[in-house]
């Protein structure tokens, strides 16, 4: 038996876009070993779903090769993809099939004989819960289930080789979790391979190898422990008594010899160019009294020294400069019961909170909590079904456009034209806003210079690299110099480098008097938040400052619980109740 | 587990089962399927059943008669006593022309002062006619009825005379096939066409670029199924339905519209399998070629739909159109299978007719039959 599952040598991919020529993957060569779970990873556009249905035999390399279980997947795509088994970024399951249906379809289609069957469908609802639901249609599961179904379709007859492609996406911690531990049951009971790419950094520990991608070539492979390595001695938690995390952040980012600082719930974690305790009074010169502990480094640690190492400097928060009426702390965004039904399906049941000017305000939870309905509802985009609302005093959906103008709204992905260049749509959108002559052109100059742009004013919106996309849905948010910001999932699919961009300019913008609401799945992000909502299923499970949120969640096994087992604890808590 | 061993062909059986199994859940749970093969054509017959009609009935006709005398009695109780027209009288030229104008009448019969004079000294007897021109055909069928009222009354007062009317040319109206002129006779089975289409191309077309939109081809695709499985999976359930739908369709012309079916109920189901087939090779091409839902309808409305309403012989006769698009209509299935339809409903099996088109269709299919071969592969590029 050969010891290799997946081999790639030399593989090079490229895709038209237009008439411009754009390199998927560059000269990539990985192993990856028979029995082992293998990550990987890379921010978005490096190239991991390209490698990922290379692999599956979808696309064709356009030089190198390519050996699947110890067969040419070029020569006989159909023998390897009998032999694998596949889960797409998207899954595809019929949403109009039932739980039962949709299993009964891939058993029949990977040929699984009858005879077999039982035992297989008892052992994978046993595995990922779904028992209770076989008669269930697909369309009506939860994101989690969906995709625990989507990994029972594909696990139904147990393939040799699992390729993942971003399987836990927006998927809830629970479920993520879950979808973990069924993945190694199966390495572990039935000896099978799994490559599987993901975009958060944490799950990458849990990799017995990682292969690490950027903008199509290899950045290496090893384990997730040799990655960090080098970091050894070089990563450090920092706490000034009475100082909020994000703002010791924002001074962090600038202080010397520092290569990244990042919050870590109250308290900031740096990584330092050299392996020495930096001199307090070096790093920050006002506060002498900042305590200092050495950590282990983790594996995003590695990942942002490297990318940083490839890529060079960060870009500094922007300069910012907005009028703000009225004082900080007053109420500027009131929900109270607020509740919107789509047919028969309550979305958001009954939710009220309230956000104060010059916050940080986070909406955490999975995909399909509600978190987006709730958002539209505020921008007055989506009429509610009950409750009262109110945003700077008025109702968006009836309040004049003088109103709305105090608002800045970032869609979700970024909706911007894709066809229009960066500079024509920021025109747009600072006409949309009724800025004009002098006043524009000083804007346009403002977002090009601090968001970096500078370099693509000419190129089209839909060829910029996601992290752009983000800048410039960002910088077309903040033409008209708005009070108030809404920014849906702004961090969904961007490298780490790019949202710790994103936090550092939120955090100035807040700093300056901007009252911002945010929506996100990224657990962790909930840090950088002032106070926030954790939402479940359309409810508001708990509500607070971060820090509160997770010490609720303590318990004598786990006294410094994250962001991520305080949200499990409360969807327990939730399922208990109920 | 034990591993049981299936052989290729069991296996293969068993993915076509699953395929087809699965599409026909769909087809039963989708609303939309369901309403283009069945509630569809309820719609389509009402409409083109008892809404449209080509023909010219109770057509409203003025009538101005400048010296009433019997002759006169005479003509206008002909227009009376036709089913094709509903005449008024009007007092002078003026008044009927400003009926005209406003639409009242579709067209006037003028009968002169020296209408009778004419007449009696043994010659025809002129009357002015003037007709809405605006649209052009229903123009010429009111005139030409006009004329023809006209003429029998002419001859019957000749012969009432006992001298008959001298005409150098007789003309003896028989119509073949469609006697009574009734022109949902020959627009509901060119129906079954339409349909048939809508199933077949459209729906189908929609049915599988949907795969590609929720991403469930990408992941059909990683597993042990052939193309030709994919693209039999798909046929067959689809395939069922549109002959349903077509059953259907002829049900009801021929039980709720009284539309004759003279021909041989094996001809209908043979022609309208290969159409079927042929509508089927068209959507599943646009499908491949699209991969995208709103893309794929909107061409398989340009290619296939339009086409079969405009350029199939349906409801605009084919030799009068250009000759440019005339050549076009040849790679309309609908073309074809139109002729068929009609031929089977109003004439009877005309096998020189059945055949000819029969064989048309059959080449079209292999054409895009090997067209869909070429483009469907295991691939995303």
């Amino acid at each position: 038996m050969n010891d290799t599952a997946l081999s790639l040598d030399g593989v090079r991919k490229t895709f038209l876009s237009g008439r411009r020529e754009i390199t998927a993957l560059d000269g990539v060569g990985v192993r990856v070993k028979s029995g082992s779970v293998t990550g990987l990873i890379g921010p978005d556009g490096a190239g991991k779903t390209t490698l990922m249905r290379l692999a599956a035999g979808l696309l064709a390399a356009d030089a190198g090769h390519i050996e699947v279980l110890g067969m040419d997947v070029a020569r006989e795509p159909l023998a390897v993809q009998s032999a694998i088994g596949y889960m797409p970024q998207r899954f595809g399951l019929y949403e109009d099939l039932s739980v039962q249906e949709n299993l009964n379809l891939y058993a029949d289609l990977q040929g699984v004989p009858r005879s077999m069957r039982p035992e297989r469908y008892a052992e994978l609802m046993k595995m990922t819960g779904l028992a209770p639901f076989g008669k269930r249609l697909a369309g009506q599961l939860s994101g989690g289930m969906k995709q625990k179904l989507g990994l029972a379709c594909t696990l139904v007859r147990p393939p040799r080789l699992l390729l993942l492609d971003e399987p836990t996406v927006g998927v809830d911690p629970v479920s993520r979790r879950e979808l973990w531990s069924i993945v190694y049951s199966q390495v572990e009971q039935a000896g099978m391979t799994v490559l599987l790419s993901t975009a958060y950094l944490d799950e990458a520990e849990r990799c017995t190898e990682v292969i690490l991608l950027h903008e199509g070539r290899l950045l290496g492979q090893e384990t997730p422990a040799a990655f960090s390595a080098p970091l050894a001695g070089r990563t450090f938690e920092l706490h000034v008594e009475g100082m909020p995390a994000r703002r010791l952040q924002a001074l962090l980012m600038r202080a010397p010899g520092v290569l990244d600082a990042l919050v870590a719930g109250d308290r900031v974690r740096i990584v330092t160019e050299k392996a020495i305790v930096p001199d307090p009074a070096q790093l920050l010169p006002a506060h002498p009294e900042v305590q200092i502990d050495p950590v282990p480094p983790n594996f995003e640690d590695a990942f942002v020294a490297r990318l940083r190492d490839h890529d060079g400097a960060h870009g500094q928060p922007p300069a910012v400069s907005v009028k703000v009426r009225g004082a900080t702390g007053e109420e500027v965004i009131r929900v109270h019961n607020l509740e919107r039904r789509f047919g028969d399906f309550r979305a958001v049941k009954g939710i009220s909170f309230t956000v104060k000017r010059g916050e940080i305000f986070g909406l955490l939870g999975a995909n399909g909590a509600g978190k987006t309905t709730t958002f539209r509802m505020l921008c007055g985009l989506l009429p509610a079904s009950g409750g009262d609302l109110a945003v700077a005093g008025h109702d968006l959906r009836r309040a004049a456009a003088r109103a709305r103008g105090s608002v800045g709204y970032m869609a979700q992905r970024f909706s911007l034209y894709a066809n229009l260049t960066v500079m024509q749509n920021l025109r747009f959108f600072s006409s949309a806003y009724g800025l004009r002559n002098r006043h524009q052109r000083e804007r346009l100059a403002w977002a090009l210079e601090n968001f970096e742009l500078g370099d693509y004013r000419d190129v089209n919106a839909g060829l910029l690299p996601l992290g752009y996309k983000q800048r410039l849905a960002f910088a077309a948010a903040l033409m008209h110099q708005p009070e108030i910001l809404f920014l849906d999932e702004p961090t969904s699919g961007v490298d780490p480098l790019a949202r710790r961009e994103f936090w550092a300019r939120t955090n100035a913008l807040a700093e300056a008097g901007v009252t911002a609401l945010v929506t996100t799945h990224f657990m962790e992000e909930a840090n950088y938040c002032d106070r926030l909502v954790i939402m479940a299923e359309g409810e508001v499970l708990a509500e607070g400052h971060p820090y509160d949120i997770r010490r609720q969640a303590r318990t004598p096994d786990n006294p410094e619980p994250t962001m991520e087992d305080a949200f499990i604890a409360l969807v327990q808590g939730r399922e208990q109740a109920a | 587990m034990t591993p049981v061993q299936l052989s290729d062909g069991a296996r293969s059986r068993m993915r076509l089962r699953g395929m087809i199994r699965k599409e026909s859940l769909q087809i039963l749970r989708d609303p939309s399927s369901i309403g283009i093969a069945f509630v569809l054509p309820v719609v389509l017959l009402f409409l083109f059943g008892y809404g449209v009609s080509l023909d010219a009935r109770d057509i409203p006709l003025g009538i101005v008669v400048e010296q009433p005398d019997a002759a006169t009695a005479g003509l206008i109780g002909a227009f009376e006593r036709s089913e094709y027209f509903a005449p008024r009288r009007f007092a002078s030229i003026q008044a009927a022309q400003r009926a005209l104008d406003e639409r009242h009448i579709d067209g006037i019969v003028w009968m002169r002062n020296d209408f009778s004079r004419h007449l009696l000294s043994g010659g025809e007897a002129p009357i002015g006619v003037r007709v809405n021109g605006v649209d052009a055909n229903q123009a010429r069928i009111t005139e030409g009825y006009i004329q023809g009222a006209w003429l029998a009354w002419l001859g019957r007062y000749a012969a009432g005379q006992g001298h008959p009317l001298q005409m150098p040319v007789t003309l003896e109206h028989r119509v073949w096939f469609n006697a009574p002129l009734i022109s949902r006779y020959f627009l509901v089975p060119g129906l079954v066409a339409i349909i048939m289409t809508l199933i077949g191309s459209m729906l189908t077309a929609m049915v599988i670029a949907r795969e590609w939109d929720r991403g469930t081809m990408e992941t059909m695709m990683v597993t042990p199924l052939r193309i030709r499985e994919v693209m039999a999976g798909k046929l067959i359930p689809y395939f069922v339905l549109g002959m349903a739908g077509m059953l259907f369709t002829v049900v009801l012309a021929v039980y709720q519209f009284d539309v004759p079916l003279r021909g041989s109920l094996w001809a209908l189901l043979a022609s309208s399998a290969l159409f079927m087939l042929v509508a089927l090779a068209v959507g599943l091409l646009i499908s491949i070629v699209s991969k995208n839902q709103f893309v794929a309808g909107q061409i398989a409305i340009v290619v296939t739909f339009l086409p079969a309403f405009i350029l199939s012989g349906f409801i605009f006769d084919i030799h009068s159109m250009p000759w440019p698009i005339q050549v076009l209509t040849h790679v309309v299935p609908a073309r074809y299978f139109v002729a068929i339809l009609q031929s089977l409903f109003l004439a009877g099996d005309v096998w020189p007719v059945f055949w000819a088109n029969m064989g048309a269709m059959a080449i079209l299919l292999l054409i895009f039959m090997a067209l869909v071969r070429r483009k469907a592969h295991k691939r995303l590029e």
